[in-house]
């Protein structure tokens, strides 16, 4: 592109717009996301830290509340996600159905407690599934046993899983629903002449035109619950004994409630940026085209 | 509420009727899933969706004790939950501070990320998809990762306890970035250059063209930053340390985390928290959803 004077005031202008957005973001991500990389070498409490070298890698492995925080992470992960994505992809194509009656009410009603803040809904959950609570007395109705919800490690657990699939579910099933909306119709007219059964038009048609909204989705929801933090702070604190801690909770816990750690809280959180990469990459990896 | 699924319902209806809808479903069709299963399941889904809005309003009536005990019917205890509220919290001054800090954070984000959105559309430059990209792939940072230093920075600069400190780091969102770039390809280019002929600088262009032209972009994004600096919770957690600083959320969260929290006043505050949003999004329920979607339009 030749630089003509218009050229050169164009040049000028896009800087002058994009500025304000490239400082603030390099003020308040880019280094602070360096300066936590540096704190991450560091040892020592509060303010007075020396450099030391891979301590705190070595630390981690040795931590055991570390190693719970991964483990619940990781447990939640890899239960919530793919139930959330099963249960979103089934509303979206039930709903996607132009001959069902009442979609736009239904549509409404599931995507609803997207808008709720997570800590209402959080407060909401543990009040349904306090001891001698609603969700209890509904198990009870139906012949279930007493179950202490919140008290038992197993049930704790059950209660955040249910809680983020009820928050996130009906978000994820509208992009769904924007994604099917796209897809021709006659591709399916095509595949019910040619007698392609409606399952097998779930997995061989659906499924792959919907494969860069599901790994668009999958994503977003991994990098949210690696950083799963207001439910389980509100519902229960991550008890009962570390059972629901998840890695931002000790970090938190590591900075603000203890004596503050900065340089070893610094390293558990890289650890969740590693785990981003990492898991996202696996991701893309698994969608990509095997052609 | 003209709602999207009424306008589709229409034009669906307005289609030439296809081969498959006159013909009976049979021999493939005999394992699609059936109507029946269909609205039994999206019944139940709805129902559960819904019902935790209810048992939140029917929560408001009554007592701590009957709440934890499941009483699932409204009772008489409204006004008394709602003068315990007051009573132990200083509402108006909750209510200030949480709609001070989502409608500047707003205004902030939605100028300052629109602008480079729009820049990143329009003009060329060599290191554009470059540095786009970079922005892209930083939208995996985690925010646990950021948050000591942050506290740190804040702290050093004094800012701790500010308002200051939960509006600035919120301002430059790159997915907003993201959404109004996607948007401003729509954005014809013919008015921009009608603009420069009538002798019109850039940022007019901007604020008198592009504004106007892209208002319900901006409609969209504003639904969605409000309701994320409305119910932001860690950050503010964090950094707000003080009772007259607090948002209503982190409110309802203390409330929560008392000995014997009292879920009747719980109930009352979560009301009080969740009402801004759902207001907007029935009334702007096209926008908010369209705001939701942005990133994979």
């Amino acid at each position: 592109m030749a630089q003509t004077r218009l050229g050169r005031n164009e040049n000028a202008a896009g800087w002058a717009f994009v500025m304000p957005a490239l400082a603030l973001i390099g003020l308040f991500m880019i280094y602070p996301i360096l300066w936590s990389l540096w704190m991450s070498f560091q040892t020592g409490r509060g303010m007075n830290t020396t450099f030391g070298g891979f301590g705190n890698i070595q630390r981690l492995f040795a931590d055991p509340i570390f190693l719970t925080a991964l483990g619940n992470t990781l447990i939640f992960l890899a239960i919530q996600v793919p139930i959330m994505i099963m249960l979103a992809l089934v509303f979206a194509v039930m709903l996607n159905n132009p001959r069902l009656k009442g979609r736009g009410l239904f549509r409404t009603a599931i995507f609803l407690p997207a808008v709720t803040s997570l800590v209402a809904y959080s407060i909401l959950f543990k009040s349904i599934f306090s001891n001698e609570g609603l969700a209890t007395q509904v198990v009870a109705f139906f012949g279930g046993p007493q179950i202490a919800w919140l008290a038992e490690p197993f049930w704790a657990k059950v209660v955040i899983i249910l809680a983020i699939t009820w928050r996130w579910t009906g978000y994820n099933m509208i992009f769904y629903l924007a994604a099917l909306q796209n897809i021709d119709r006659s591709i399916y007219e095509a595949a019910r002449i040619d007698g392609v059964p409606a399952r097998a038009q779930f997995f061989r048609i659906t499924i792959p035109m919907l494969k860069p909204v599901i790994l668009f989705t999958t994503i977003i929801s991994t990098i949210g619950t690696l950083q799963l933090f207001d439910e389980v702070q509100n519902i229960t604190q991550g008890g009962p004994s570390n059972a629901t801690l998840t890695l931002s909770q000790y970090i938190y816990n590591l900075t603000f409630r203890f004596m503050p750690s900065f340089g070893y809280a610094a390293t558990v959180s890289y650890v969740i940026v590693v785990l981003v990469a990492v898991l996202s990459t696996v991701q893309f990896w698994v969608a990509r085209d095997r052609r | 509420m003209t709602d999207v699924a009424a306008t589709e319902i229409d034009r669906e209806a307005a289609r030439p009727t296809s081969r498959a809808a006159v013909r009976p479903p049979r021999g493939p069709d005999r394992d699609r899933i059936g109507p029946v299963v269909t609205y039994v399941v999206l019944s139940l889904a709805a129902f559960l969706s819904v019902f935790p809005f209810f048992w939140m309003v029917v929560g408001t009536t009554n007592t701590s004790f009957d709440i934890v005990r499941g009483k699932s019917w409204f009772g008489d205890q409204l006004l008394v939950n709602i003068r315990n509220l007051a009573e132990q919290v200083d509402l108006p001054r909750v209510l200030f501070n949480s709609f001070y800090i989502a409608i500047i954070s707003t205004v902030a984000t939605l100028l300052v990320s629109s602008l480079a959105g729009y820049a990143f559309e329009i003009f060329r430059h060599k290191w554009r998809e470059r540095i786009f990209a970079a922005l892209l792939l930083m939208l995996s940072i985690p925010f646990a990762a950021l948050m000591v230093p942050l506290f740190v920075m804040m702290a050093g600069a004094g800012l701790i306890n500010t308002y200051a400190a939960i509006i600035l780091p919120t301002v430059a969102n790159i997915f907003v970035i993201f959404y109004f770039r996607q948007a401003t390809k729509a954005f014809p280019h013919e008015l921009r250059d009608a603009a420069k002929i009538d002798g019109l600088k850039e940022w007019q262009i901007f604020l008198r063209v592009y504004m106007p032209v892209m208002r319900s972009t901006y409609a969209a994004a504003t639904i969605i930053v409000f309701t994320l600096t409305w119910n932001n919770y860690l950050w503010p957690l964090i950094v707000l340390q003080t009772n007259d600083m607090k948002t209503m959320v982190l409110t309802i969260s203390s409330l929560n985390s008392a000995y014997t929290p009292d879920f009747g006043v719980i109930m009352v505050a979560t009301v009080i928290t969740t009402l801004p949003t759902l207001v907007i999004f029935f009334l702007l329920q096209r926008l908010f959803v369209q705001g939701m979607l942005g990133s994979v339009k």
